[in-house]
């Protein structure tokens, strides 16, 4: 009994570590004032400023873009790659394939240094727009490869052959069975992706061109109190990050329900 | 059409892998138009791979194979007129079974000629239309019986009713050949005896040619019009199964189609064998002191009561089978599967009679002795009457003796292999004869000498229990000299029977 409480009292301390801070948050953006621990009473105002202020609207366009663009490069690059991967043979499958795993375990900064260099070797400017995108589908275009190749692995591989063997052609083969076989791995891979855009901040912050901002990169400009309008935009970013977090939970929840159903939908059977 | 047409024929055919590994190992063979065709072997025995060549998975290493008289051997597999039902089925899991059926249709074109308005014929390219698909799905559905199934997804469906689907998704397309790769390998046993029936009555409605993979001897049998037994990568015999069954050309295809007794024999005379003790008549005619491997199949064994018999043993096990027992009889060192309706208890003295034209010979590919063996406290080796000197360590790989004669394996544990059962084999190169007496491990004399263009060959056999030494040797001997036999240390193999327990 004893135990029982002490086990379930440790996991509430670990949720409760981990919601407090975002509930805080998710209170204060309802608060009138703009001091976290002042109450001044409920409002929608921030709110009201977040679609309001054309530099807000401004960040989230720019991350929402930047984001879905270049998820779909790295999604169709990743997918390419593990594909090659997988069905390359021999020394130079396996080199290859470890090497598209080190940017996995990398650390930003280096991606985010070396990619510095090179623009400026191949006399681009550093901070780019172009370089911008390069950098954000370099970072998730390996966690793509790593999300297909188990589908891969796990696909029949006489699959493709008994396409050919009906008359596809390999291409043919590769669209009308392999991807379709593959498409969640694909799927996931893109979400992963997706993710990893929407939270950088380390490439985002060091190849972006000047006044280009990113809600990570801006949420930090604003709270190092770089600017007094800069400050003056915090409460703001309270209401976006509550906003984000919602539609966060929510994407969470419907996967979980169509996960839930797809293995009812496997056990009726 | 015509039944004798050759309508794949195969020369030379070689397959070698990245690893080195030779799986197809330059063989001919042809298969006739609507043949029932079956290639038959333990696995790794490359039937496989000749399969997938057929069907353009795989690349011959060298070789060619002729489809209706040209060459295939760089066709793509979508190009070939072949279809294939694979091991696992390999249905297309995200489509149902109607879209499973129609994907080979669906990705055909056909040439259909138009008259245009002047009256010229003029040639397109078209696909299939949809009402002409759908029928030749249902077409199909109906042969594997299992109309009514087009929406089910191929998932929800058991064992025998993806192999139906995986069936009709071949024969749809209206192939010249269908190649199946161990189709019935995953079902359970009653229903792949229904389906080898179903199978069979297909190959005849659909009058195509099959050509079929399996390491089931049985469903070979059942099936084929022509078996090709395979071993290596080497072509054993092709045959009816009758032929096969009958008169298998070696020991591995007898051993192999059916259950069968295998003996080393000796020829002793005008058609008259020796094996397990005794000298019987049979039908084949040999060579005077040829070796020879002698089948018998376990129904040809007629048990008698002790004396009525030609060779007499005790019963020393006994099965119910259901139809007949099977019992095993030891002669000396020699065991004889019999299969009898009437059941002789455990330990029952009996005889058994073989009829000369069930003792089955068959020329032995003799290329070194092999004896049964073992090990003594001092770490030589008794076989074939004797006892020679030899070296234990070779039973493990990187072993030593230690000061007291126990063997130290290479992860340094310590094994006596005092009376260890060990499989001996020594070439014919290796063994040498002497007039000293006491130089060699064992002493016999000469009963047969045959010139062989550059050197003899000589067979000194024991008196004891009437073991044969065969060895090629540049001198002349006179036969029926008592000679002793040498074989050096290191030139004598051994390899263990059975791990030793430690």
């Amino acid at each position: 009994m004893i135990k029982k409480f002490f086990s379930r009292g440790y996991i509430f301390l670990v949720l409760a570590f981990i919601y407090i801070p975002i509930f805080i948050l998710v209170l204060y953006s309802f608060n009138s004032g703009k001091t976290i621990g002042v109450w001044q009473g409920f409002s929608l105002e921030w709110y009201k400023k977040l679609f309001e202020v054309q530099e807000i609207r401004d960040v989230v366009v720019n991350t929402v873009v930047l984001a879905v663009v270049s998820s779909v490069i790295a999604t169709v690059l990743g997918t390419l790659g593990a594909i090659g991967i997988h069905y390359s043979k021999g020394k130079l499958g396996k080199t290859v394939k470890g090497m598209s795993q080190i940017p996995v375990v990398n650390s930003e900064v280096v991606t985010a240094c070396a990619l510095v260099m090179l623009l400026m070797i191949l006399g681009l400017s550093n901070r780019s727009i172009f370089g911008l995108y390069v950098g954000h589908i370099i970072l998730s275009a390996p966690f793509v490869v790593l999300s297909v190749i188990p589908k891969l692995k796990q696909m029949d591989s006489s699959l493709y052959e008994a396409a050919l063997d009906l008359g596809a052609t390999p291409t043919q083969a590769l669209f009308k069975v392999v991807l379709p076989e593959i498409l969640p791995g694909i799927f996931s891979g893109f979400m992963l992706a997706v993710t990893l855009s929407l939270d950088d901040y380390i490439i985002t912050a060091t190849l972006s061109p000047l006044n280009y901002d990113t809600i990570s990169t801006a949420v930090y400009k604003a709270i190092a109190l770089t600017t007094e309008k800069a400050s003056e935009q915090v409460p703001i970013y309270r209401a976006l990050t509550t906003i984000i977090f919602l539609i966060t939970v929510a994407v969470v929840v419907v996967m979980n329900i169509r996960a839930n159903k797809t293995v009812q939908d496997k056990r009726k059977v | 059409m015509k039944k004798n047409e050759k309508i794949i024929e195969l020369i030379g055919l070689t397959r070698q892998f990245d690893d080195g590994v030779v799986a197809v190992d330059n063989i001919d063979l042809y298969v006739r138009k609507g043949e029932f065709i079956t290639f038959l072997g333990p696995s790794g025995c490359g039937k496989t791979t000749t399969l997938r060549m057929i069907a353009g998975f795989d690349k011959p290493t060298s070789g060619k194979i002729l489809l209706n008289g040209e060459e295939i051997g760089d066709l793509p597999p979508n190009k070939r007129p072949i279809n294939t039902v694979f091991q696992r089925y390999a249905l297309f899991p995200h489509l149902n079974v109607y879209d499973n059926i129609a994907f080979g249709l669906k990705l055909k074109r056909i040439k259909v000629t138009y008259a245009d308005k002047d009256g010229k014929e003029v040639q397109r390219v078209e696909k299939l239309k949809k009402y002409e698909i759908a029928q030749k799905v249902e077409k199909a559905l109906k042969i594997v019986d299992l109309e009514g199934f087009e929406k089910r997804s191929v998932s929800t469906l058991s064992g025998g009713q993806q192999q139906r689907v995986a069936i009709a998704r071949a024969i749809v397309n209206e192939p010249e050949i269908l190649l199946l790769d161990e189709p019935l390998g995953a079902l359970d046993l009653k229903m792949r005896k229904d389906m080898q029936l179903e199978l069979k009555e297909m190959h005849k409605k659909l009058g195509i040619t099959f050509i079929y993979v399996t390491h089931d001897q049985e469903e070979a049998l059942t099936m084929s019009d022509t078996i090709v037994v395979m071993k290596d990568g080497v072509i054993q015999q092709i045959g009816t199964p009758t032929d096969i069954y009958n008169e298998p050309k070696n020991s591995f295809v007898a051993d192999f189609i059916g259950e069968s007794n295998i003996f080393s024999g000796t020829m002793v005379g005008d058609k008259k064998v020796r094996f397990i003790g005794n000298v019987f008549d049979c039908v084949d005619d040999f060579a005077k002191n040829e070796k020879v491997d002698v089948v018998v199949r376990p129904e040809d064994v007629f048990l008698m009561d002790e004396d009525k018999g030609q060779v007499k043993g005790k019963i020393i096990s006994s099965i119910f089978k259901g139809v007949h027992y099977e019992m095993v009889m030891q002669v000396g060192k020699s065991e004889v599967v019999i299969q009898d309706t009437i059941e002789r208890q455990v330990g029952e003295k009996v005889s058994i009679f073989i009829k000369p034209s069930d003792i089955h010979i068959m020329a032995k590919e003799f290329s070194s002795n092999k004896y049964d063996g073992y090990i003594t406290k001092k770490n030589t080796v008794c076989f074939g009457d004797g006892e020679f000197e030899c070296d234990v360590t070779q039973l493990y790989p990187n072993s030593h003796l230690d000061e007291e004669g126990y063997l130290i394996t290479a992860e340094g544990e310590s094994i006596d292999l005092t009376d260890v059962d060990v499989n001996v084999e020594v070439g014919l190169k290796d063994i040498e004869i002497s007039d000293d007496h006491e130089l060699g491990g064992a002493i016999g004399s000469i009963v047969s000498m045959i010139y062989k263009g550059d050197h003899y060959q000589l067979i000194v056999r024991t008196e004891e229990n009437e073991e044969d030494y065969v060895l090629d040797t540049e001198y002349t001997w006179n036969e029926n000299d008592i000679v002793s036999v040498i074989i050096p240390k290191e030139k004598i193999k051994l390899s263990l029977k059975q791990e030793v327990k430690r």
